[in-house]
């Protein structure tokens, strides 16, 4: 009998009954939830007078809609403030531990799981947002649901699930300079489509992922969705053990050696199977960006937009590029741009940071762009004060917020102009992600701040040694 | 909901890659019921920046209407806000019609009693100049064979839904219920779960 992926192992565990045709009743090991998506689910609760199942598996913060200044006065925005007053009455009637917006631990749900040590290599983990793809990187199955399934989750820590399939992608080699893990989850989206792994649970693998950081693996795995599929995992290895070692919430003493033994345990066997593999050099990679309205309308920054899409049909290509205000065969470096966003789930860790201050010390923004820098927790935040970087931020003209998920998605009071051009770290260029006709180029942390730096759409290799 | 069989004039919106910012915006996420949402269903596709309606979008024009939403392929990727699936079913839709829907967004809409039916492009073409040029023209949608028909050319075709949540749809039966009628399984694995 072939071995077990990764994948299998950690599904395979966490399997509480199954039977032909119906999807199988999975256990949940661990469950975020935040403002937007869970206040429906309580009221599912109420209605069925039932309680929170495991109380203490869930944990709560607010991060989408809470501004990012002037945190410890009241939320302006009316509905805002009520969603996140929701979140507390919910938290409190049911039990659940929340970190609540000025709470030390508050911050980006997807940020804080991993900094607390709450993330941990062979779980199971759900939020009632997409990108809860991101704590793949160590190794566990975390996906994005629904409302209804929240309800699910918080009544009976177990979601129904059928099992999806499994895609191995590869990538070997090594990257050159100025190219990074956000680089190349944009690269392999272009090459997949938008909807290229819907169906699919991924695995990444190769040199070029396992010589990554666990902050790069999370960029990595945070951005599967964006491919439709609804994970991506890394397994997990020193690198993931060294991360996670004296984390709040990691395993301690004994049940630490016993935690990294099962871990080591958890690593795809050599003859195991996957339904499709797909691999690619990390050489081909350029530092990349989107010119389109999905993140696999990309391309590297030397290149010029394509005549018809590479994915979708011509039509969408002219809808993307009307809306984007661009033509085809158009080279996107020396673009003017107007806003530079630095944050997201997808790169607001600190090594984010630490990577745009070590490239922006000494040097300015251009005049004329704003640039707004989101630590993507109180965690990263206090951490990144502590090594001096905010002074490194303000000298460079840089507007260093508070934690939230901020400019990503437009519903807070962080909005990039309709018109206006942002670079972006963060992971969707949909029309209006950012703001109501805001136009959106996402690319890695590096290449934001060289486009801060420049005020144009700019190769960061040609800015560095 | 006890849906199994619907014939209906069709809305068409034949643009690939409709992600759930286009069918609900994140800054309209903010009710905490789940009423309502379809007022502001493809918001910026519809109302222009001072909130007038846009005479080109579909649901503006009076020539269409109907419960059924024919949209290009991978239709609801992006977000998982189950409110782009509370969004299209408040505004009147039962099924949504499409060559490939994203995961999260089919899963949402079967836990609402909204019906994604996936056909080949062929057929989704074929409907959409159907509908295009006649707007009276009806489909049928037939749950319980699992068939969809275009009644203007009279063609056919087979729609896939799992068993289960067939049943759910067709009994109102919903997945608490389900999971909690084998509690005693869930303890039983937490009694042998190995937490470090």
């Amino acid at each position: 009998m072939a071995g077990k992926t990764l994948f299998e192992k950690v599904w395979e565990s966490h399997v509480v009954s199954s039977k032909p045709e119906y999807p199988e009743v999975l256990y949940i090991d661990r469950h975020y939830i935040h403002e937007v998506t869970s206040p429906q689910a309580f009221d599912g609760l109420r209605r069925r007078g039932l309680p929170v199942l495991r109380p203490t598996q869930t944990t709560a913060t607010a991060d989408h809609n809470v501004p990012t200044i002037n945190q410890h006065l009241p939320i302006k925005e009316e509905l805002s403030r009520f969603q996140v007053q929701k979140l507390r009455e919910n938290c409190e009637e049911f039990g659940v531990e929340l970190y609540d917006l000025g709470h030390e631990k508050q911050g980006i749900v997807h940020v804080i799981g991993p900094d607390l040590g709450l993330t941990q290599p062979g779980m199971t983990m759900v939020c009632g947002d997409s990108h809860t793809s991101t704590h793949g990187a160590f190794g566990s199955i975390a996906f994005g649901i629904g409302t209804s399934q929240v309800e699910q989750v918080l009544a009976t820590q177990c979601l129904l699930q059928y099992r999806p399939k499994t895609m191995r992608i590869e990538v070997n080699g090594t990257l050159g300079k100025g190219v990074g893990a956000k680089d190349i989850i944009l690269y392999i989206i272009t090459q997949l489509s938008a909807a290229g792994g819907t169906g699919y649970f991924i695995e990444y693998a190769g040199s070029a992922i396992t010589s990554l950081s666990m902050e790069a693996r999370m960029t990595i795995c945070n951005m599967s969705i964006e491919m439709g599929a609804r994970g991506g995992m890394i397994a997990p290895d020193e690198t993931t053990f060294d991360y996670l070692k004296g984390r709040e919430f990691a395993p301690k003493g004994e049940n630490w050696d016993k935690a990294v033994a099962y871990w080591k345990s958890l690593p795809t066997d050599a003859d195991a199977e996957y339904d499709r593999v797909e691999k690619f050099n990390a050489e081909d990679i350029e530092p990349w960006i989107t010119y389109g309205t999905n993140p696999g309308m990309g391309m590297g920054v030397t290149q010029s937009i394509p005549d018809i899409a590479v994915n979708g049909t011509s039509k969408d290509m002219t809808k993307a590029l009307t809306y984007m205000g661009l033509d085809p065969n158009q080279a996107l470096q020396g673009k003017k741009i107007d806003y530079v966003f630095i944050g997201s789930c997808t790169n607001s860790r600190i090594e984010d940071l630490r990577e745009v201050a070590d490239f922006v010390k000494g040097k300015k923004k251009a005049d004329g762009v704003n640039v707004w820098i989101v630590p993507g927790s109180k965690g990263v935040e206090a951490q990144a004060m502590e090594e001096g970087l905010d002074k490194v931020f303000v000298a460079a003209g840089f507007e260093l917020r508070q934690p939230g998920c901020s400019a990503c998605l437009g519903m807070n009071e962080d909005k990039v102009p309709a018109g206006k051009y942002c670079v972006s770290t963060s992971n969707r260029n949909f029309e209006g992600r950012q703001g109501p006709g805001a136009r959106t180029f996402l690319v890695s942390p590096l290449m934001a701040a060289a486009a801060a730096v420049t005020g144009e759409i700019t190769d960061i290799r040609e800015m560095i040694a | 909901m006890g849906f199994t069989t619907l014939t209906s004039t069709a809305v068409p919106l034949p643009i690939e890659n409709i992600d759930t910012d286009q069918i609900i915006p994140a800054r309209f996420l903010k009710a905490t019921t789940r009423e309502g949402f379809g007022d502001n269903l493809f918001r910026d596709w519809r109302y222009d920046s001072n909130d007038q309606p846009k005479a080109d979008f579909v649901l503006n024009d009076d020539t269409y209407s109907g419960k059924v939403l024919v949209a290009g392929k991978n239709f609801g990727c992006g977000s998982s806000r189950e409110h782009a699936a509370w969004a299209i079913k408040d505004f009147g839709f039962a099924v949504v019609v499409s060559s490939f829907f994203a995961d999260i967004f089919k899963g949402n809409s079967l836990n609402n009693g909204l019906l994604p039916v996936q056909v080949t492009d062929t057929f989704l073409n074929e409907m959409l100049e159907t509908i295009e040029s006649n707007p009276e023209a009806k489909i049928t949608v037939n749950l319980e064979t699992e068939k969809i028909t275009n009644e203007s050319t009279g063609k056919s075709e087979s729609f896939e839904i799992n068993a289960y949540k067939k049943m759910c749809l067709i009994k109102g039966y919903d997945d608490i219920d389900y999971i909690i009628s084998g509690k005693e399984s869930i303890e039983a694995f937490e009694s042998k779960r190995v937490v470090f």
